[in-house]
């Protein structure tokens, strides 16, 4: 059996690069995919402890993350499609009447 | 699940049927009409208010359910506080709801989603349950920021509250699940009991920090602040006014019982983070206030002080600091609807009124708004006659008692900082004549700013009814903790 | 168990092959320009990861992984992008101060996991670890008592079932509120994404008839246009 802390650490490199993509990225869509990256390492590093505990609950939390990151989607890209209609673009930094 | 489970969750059943009729009522005609939609929302919260209260007697659910959810004192205090919030924005958004650019059902129907979110969060015991309250308020809240769509700024609001606020639920997902990793369980009082004995695991500790910055962000604290100014500055105003207020407390009090009910044992591990998260929002939010022109971006720093304030009754861990959390949340509410409530009634197109010079002469023009306001400012800076200066009080008095002397005294300083700004406004309304700011003065939101100034100088006034509900409700909490 | 996965030279083959491309596949989502590269990566990601899971022994979220994120939302990222004009959009700058900033914070951040999660402490196991198929099940069972009456008892019983079966007795008996909720805000996701997303018409656009249904043309002018009679 493969050790969990390997999918744990598996998990915070998914993370990790998560959080790098959140802050160095400026279009929107890809900060939205980056969250996605990390949402997935959530969900990777319950499963292991789930598996680690020998107990479901772990497992019930990967299906609301689930349900939460479609809501997240569907509500932030029509956001997105929102301001790309209002600027032609949907780069954070360019998104600055009000400046940050 | 039993008939006494339903009984038990009658408040939350009820939002959320009626947040779907409230969807569906507009097919039968009617798509247009604000005045309906405002009364159906408010009939909707006197139910919910009446079931809050049936529920409250309810007794124990069965044990599915009651691992989940209590309904204890506390979640019905928050729970009522919330009715009462959720009110008083859907008087103030009935006036930008009534010209027809914008659905007003689906904005009110939004908002009961919201609200029956932060029911949720407020009488959560489980991780998973607070999770998931969190997330419907702040689906619809991502929604409501952006509902002025033909608003360029409205839309940069939502995008910049979504891609950080989703940002935040990912960081806070992932310290929940290290701290599951850590104590086996995601509830409350398992946790409790798991932290107890495994002082200084790192894992844990972890986790706990990248919760706390997940909840630092939906409280608006420093460094998780940057979004506020933006996003107030940026949304409809009377969405501002609930971003400020009710989903604020709604993040305080699952910050309490998060600390209170689960960490506590751990709480010299966390009690220099969050002691600097508190010195900085009071530092940061009040320096930045006194330089904004802006009415809502002064606000919204001078909401990020708010939040600061408040962390000193969770960082005291003691019954006088949860009471404080209580009374100030309570106390703060009410000035701040009242505050928005003027940048409202100054409002002459979407944003205007926005400005401090817009105050400018109020006094004259209309005396007892200009009093109002002075009222609600004297409550957000703490001063004697009003209700802010009990609830900072006790939130100081805490401090000082848990031993944060330095933290107190920068408190005091921060609030005398914060009179400076406030005062500002004053001076305009006094002491300036302005182009006679034309108020016009809606009805609704007259009966706001009424409500709102008999609260808050009667809280002031005579505030022993609320120090002891407050203490009544923090009763099976400190038990708890002090267990 | 005789699970083929749980032989140690194949598990840790798979785990090596399939984290290396998943790792890699992440690199790539967060630094591609194109968002539909980005999206492309990302979906491998999640392949990835789904297979993981199936190896962990939780085969019923590898394939709602595959359903829900590859499937549903991953159509909706590339259905934006392609909406949205990728080739119009101005230039990311790479490699100013503060994505170095950012790329720093992300290293220091997976060196503080990694040194914290490797050295690993975790609660102590409820079941055996691996056993994600333990359900508890409630059986009722009729028993007829001395006075001649039926009552109904219940056992609970700790069963070995399926992944599947387990995850739906937790789902709806444990979490059943929660699992509402979700209901809830997949609503509010729904009707977020229609008045955010839906362009607002004219009064007299919304009123305005199409030209084809306004011009009622009888089959007879229409016979009399195409013959040019």
């Amino acid at each position: 059996m493969i050790p969990t802390s390997w999918f744990l650490i598996l998990g915070a490199i998914l993370f990790s690069l998560g959080v790098l993509g959140v802050l160095t990225r400026r279009n929107g869509i890809t900060i939205f995919m980056s969250i996605e990256l990390m949402v997935n390492a959530v969900n990777l590093t319950f499963i292991a402890y789930a598996r680690e505990l020998g107990s479901l609950h772990g497992l019930m939390w990967v299906f609301f993350i689930m349900a939460v990151a479609a809501a997240e989607a569907a509500v932030g890209l029509a956001i997105f499609i929102a301001l790309y209609r209002h600027r032609e673009t949907i780069d954070v930094d360019e998104a600055n009447l009000m400046h940050w | 699940m039993t008939w006494a489970d339903l009984l038990f969750l009658l408040p939350e059943i009820v939002l959320s049927i009626g947040g779907c009729l409230l969807l569906l009522a507009p097919v039968i005609g009617g798509r247009n009409n604000g005045v309906a939609a405002k009364w159906s929302m408010l009939l909707l919260l006197v139910a919910t208010a009446a079931a809050i209260y049936v529920a409250a007697g309810a007794g124990i659910p069965s044990l599915a359910l009651g691992t989940l959810f209590v309904a204890d004192p506390f979640a019905v205090f928050f729970k009522l506080l919330f009715v009462v919030v959720i009110a008083m924005i859907t008087l103030l958004s009935a006036e930008f709801l009534e010209d027809g650019r914008y659905s007003a059902w689906e904005y009110y129907s939004l908002m009961a989603f919201a609200l029956c979110g932060m029911m949720f969060m407020a009488s959560g015991t489980h991780l998973i349950s607070i999770y998931v309250g969190l997330e419907l308020l702040s689906l619809a809240s991502y929604i409501l920021a952006g509902y002025y769509k033909n608003e360029t700024r409205s839309t940069e609001a939502a995008m910049k509250y979504f891609v950080l606020g989703a940002t935040s639920s990912g960081i806070l997902l992932y310290g929940m699940s290290l701290i599951y990793g850590a104590c086996g369980s995601l509830h409350l009082e398992a946790i409790s009991q798991a932290v107890a004995t495994m002082a200084g695991n790192q894992a844990l500790i972890i986790g706990v920090m990248l919760l706390g910055a997940g909840l630092c962000f939906k409280v608006a604290a420093v460094p998780f602040h940057v979004w506020t100014p933006d996003v107030y500055t940026g949304a409809p105003t009377p969405v501002t006014a609930f971003l400020s207020t009710a989903s604020k407390v709604a993040a305080f009090a699952i910050f309490a019982r998060i600390f209170y009910m689960g960490l506590h044992s751990l709480e010299p591990d966390w009690n220099s983070i969050i002691a600097t998260v508190a010195a900085l929002s009071m530092i940061v939010g009040n320096l930045a206030a006194v330089t904004q022109t802006n009415v809502k971006r002064m606000l919204a720093y001078s909401s990020i002080a708010h939040a600061g304030y408040a962390l000193l009754g969770v960082l005291a861990m003691s019954e006088i600091g949860l009471q404080g959390v209580l009374i100030y949340m309570l106390v703060y509410a009410f000035a701040n609807i009242g505050t928005w409530a003027m940048v409202m009634l100054l409002r002459r197109r979407e944003y205007a009124g926005e400005n401090v010079d817009d105050f400018d002469g109020l006094h004259k023009s209309a005396p007892l708004y200009a009093f109002a306001m002075v009222v609600f400012l004297l409550s957000l800076g703490g001063i004697p006659p009003t209700a802010g200066f009990i609830g900072k009080y006790y939130l100081f008095a805490a401090a000082i008692s848990a031993g944060y002397a330095w933290l107190a005294v920068i408190a005091v300083l921060m609030s005398a900082v914060s009179m400076f700004y406030y005062f500002r406004l004053v001076v305009a309304m006094y002491l300036k004549d302005g182009a006679a700011a034309d108020v016009i003065p809606s009805r609704q939101v007259r009966f706001i700013v009424i409500v709102c100034l008999i609260a808050t100088l009667t809280l002031g006034i005579l505030p022993e009814r609320m120090i002891r509900g407050a203490a009544r409700s923090i009763a099976p909490i400190v038990n708890l903790a002090s267990r | 168990m005789t699970d083929p996965l749980m032989l140690t030279g194949v598990s840790l083959a798979l785990f090596v092959i399939v984290g290396a491309i998943a790792v890699a596949s992440s690199i790539l989502v967060v630094s591609m320009r194109n968002p539909v590269h980005s999206a492309l990566f990302l979906l491998l990601t999640f392949l990835c990861v789904a297979i993981l899971f199936v190896s962990m022994g939780a085969e019923f979220v590898g394939a709602v992984q595959v359903l829900v994120y590859a499937g549903g939302i991953m159509v909706l990222f590339l259905f934006v992008v392609m909406l949205i004009n990728v080739k119009a959009l101005p230039k990311e700058k790479v490699f100013t101060a503060t994505s170095m900033m950012g790329v720093l914070m992300g290293v220091l951040l997976f060196i503080i996991l990694a040194i914290i999660l490797a050295s690993g402490t975790w609660a102590p196991a409820v079941n055996a670890p691996e056993n994600l198929r333990t359900a508890v099940v409630v059986k009722t069972t009729p028993v007829v008592d001395a006075g001649g009456a039926t009552i109904q008892t219940e056992t609970v019983t700790r069963d070995v079932v399926g992944n599947a079966e387990a995850v739906g007795m937790a789902l709806y008996r444990d979490y059943l509120v929660p699992f509402e909720v979700a209901s809830l805000f997949l609503l509010v996701a729904m009707v977020g994404a229609i008045v955010i997303g839906k362009r607002e018409l004219d009064a007299s656009e919304e009123e305005a008839i199409p030209e084809f249904i306004a011009k009622k043309v009888s089959d007879e002018d229409r016979l009399k246009e195409v013959t040019g009679a």
